[in-house]
């Protein structure tokens, strides 16, 4: 029993071991041990959606996973998906419409919208936007940005449809 | 907030978790949807954290012996949403899971956690109280099956004993014509429900558990009693309305007052009603 545990997981492809404070939260080491500072810590109780990542390909909250947890899974951040081209759609329709404004939600933003549209594609289905509402219902934009943010994925999902 | 320091220990079976827990000081983490909040908040400041997250025994949907099926306690909340046993079986379960919190958390979050933690104003509670469901809980001392009625003993209080964890919950086989629904007000998608209900018709019986309205799940048996299993005239609906005054007593709450609560149930009961009613022109398609 220990209160630092040896984790081995792999982030934006690259597999990585650190020593880790038990009660570090994932968003703390992707931005404090990791220098990914995409993540944005917010609440850190699991209210406000700015800290979304992907883990083992599943949508989660940073800062309810301890990353002592994570032995062997695999999690990707707003870095991976930016690099990987995975989501460009995305961010340009955010830019055109400015849904960002102040940024902080923005990534986390990003990677839920993401994850709609990519269940959305293998249903063969385009969200409306209460489809979109919905599913970003957890994530909050306190510039209160909502309609833009609505649009752009709108956007994005004729888009990726019209493309099929 | 940061939690506080903390030791860490990870299981890898369900005899090594039997080994660890039920000394002080020890909290189980499954999902860690609420508890990691709570660490946060430093609302719990547990000495170690025992994580049953890869314990094999705790995982997996099937059909139980008795017809109905054995739901692992570790299932997330996306599993079981998306799972055709349970649509099969337990279709109030898949109605109830768009109605918890958001998709990432209900990709980390666990029926057993939810159970556990026994939330009044949460959904799964409810919904395995309605269904008749059994809980299997496990300790050192052996495997005890406990009804979901006699589960919930006060607020954010189990029969759980402190050396027992979950290990499964069962529903019962849905008989033929049953017919379940379960809905919730809530100010915002995915927020706990400042009053919700989940009910069940059969054809000999009408279960309504209300939730967000006390401390525990409540069964509302006067209601259902002036119910009975339908088809129900518009005097029959307003009666039971006016008999869940009895049978729910709400505490004031951030959400309001005992007696906005009630008005919501009354809402709530007429709603579940024009879903649950047994005349087949009460459904058109």
């Amino acid at each position: 029993m220990t209160s630092e545990i040896d984790v081995t997981l792999t982030v934006n492809g690259e597999r990585i071991t650190r020593r880790v404070e038990a009660r570090r939260h994932l968003v703390d080491f992707l931005r404090l041990d990791l220098q990914l500072m995409g993540t944005r810590t917010g609440c850190e109780h699991g209210s406000c959606g700015a800290c979304t990542v992907r883990i083992d390909g599943a949508l989660a909250r940073g800062c309810l996973v301890l990353a002592a947890s994570l032995e062997g899974s695999t999690v990707d951040t707003i870095e991976g998906l930016s690099d990987s081209g995975e989501i460009r759609d995305l961010q340009e329709a955010f830019i055109a419409r400015n849904a960002t404004q102040c940024g902080y939600c923005t990534p986390g933003m990003l990677l839920t919208a993401a994850d709609l549209l990519a269940s959305a594609a293998i249903a063969r289905v385009v969200p409306s936007r209460e489809d979109i509402r919905d599913h970003i219902s957890g994530n909050y934009c306190r510039c209160t940005g909502y309609q833009a943010i609505v649009d752009a994925v709108e956007t994005v999902a004729k888009a990726r449809e019209a493309a099929r | 907030m940061k939690a506080a320091p903390i030791q860490y220990l990870r299981a890898q079976s369900l005899a090594e978790v039997l080994a660890w827990y039920g000394k002080s000081g020890v909290r189980l983490l499954a999902g860690g949807q609420s508890l990691l909040a709570s660490l946060a908040f430093r609302l719990s400041e547990p000495d170690t954290l025992l994580d049953i997250s890869r314990v094999a025994e705790l995982r997996g949907i099937s059909r139980s012996a008795d017809g109905g099926i054995r739901i692992g306690a570790l299932t997330t909340h996306t599993h079981l949403g998306r799972d055709p046993l349970v649509r099969a079986h337990a279709p109030l379960l898949i109605e109830a899971i768009p109605l918890i919190a958001h998709p990432a958390i209900r990709n980390r979050g666990t029926i057993g956690g939810s159970l556990a933690y026994a939330d009044p104003a949460a959904e799964l509670p409810a919904c395995c109280v309605a269904l008749g469901a059994s809980i299997i809980t496990v300790s050192a001392r052996g495997e005890r099956r406990i009804p979901a009625a006699a589960f919930f003993t006060g607020l954010f209080e189990t029969a759980l004993a402190d050396d027992e964890l979950i290990l499964a919950v069962e529903t019962p086989a849905a008989a033929p014509g049953e017919r379940t629904t379960i809905l919730e007000l809530a100010r915002r998608n995915g927020d706990y429900a400042m009053a919700g209900l989940a009910a069940r018709r059969s054809v000999d019986h009408l279960r309504l558990v209300f939730f967000g309205v006390g401390a525990t799940p409540v069964d509302a048996r006067e209601a259902a009693m002036a119910l009975g299993v339908g088809p129900w005239s518009p005097a029959a609906i307003a009666a039971a309305q006016a008999a869940l005054d009895r049978d729910l007593d709400p505490p004031e709450d951030v959400h309001g007052s005992p007696a906005f609560k009630r008005h919501l149930a009354r809402i709530l009961l007429g709603r579940a009603l024009a879903r649950l009613d047994p005349t087949p022109e009460a459904h058109p398609r």
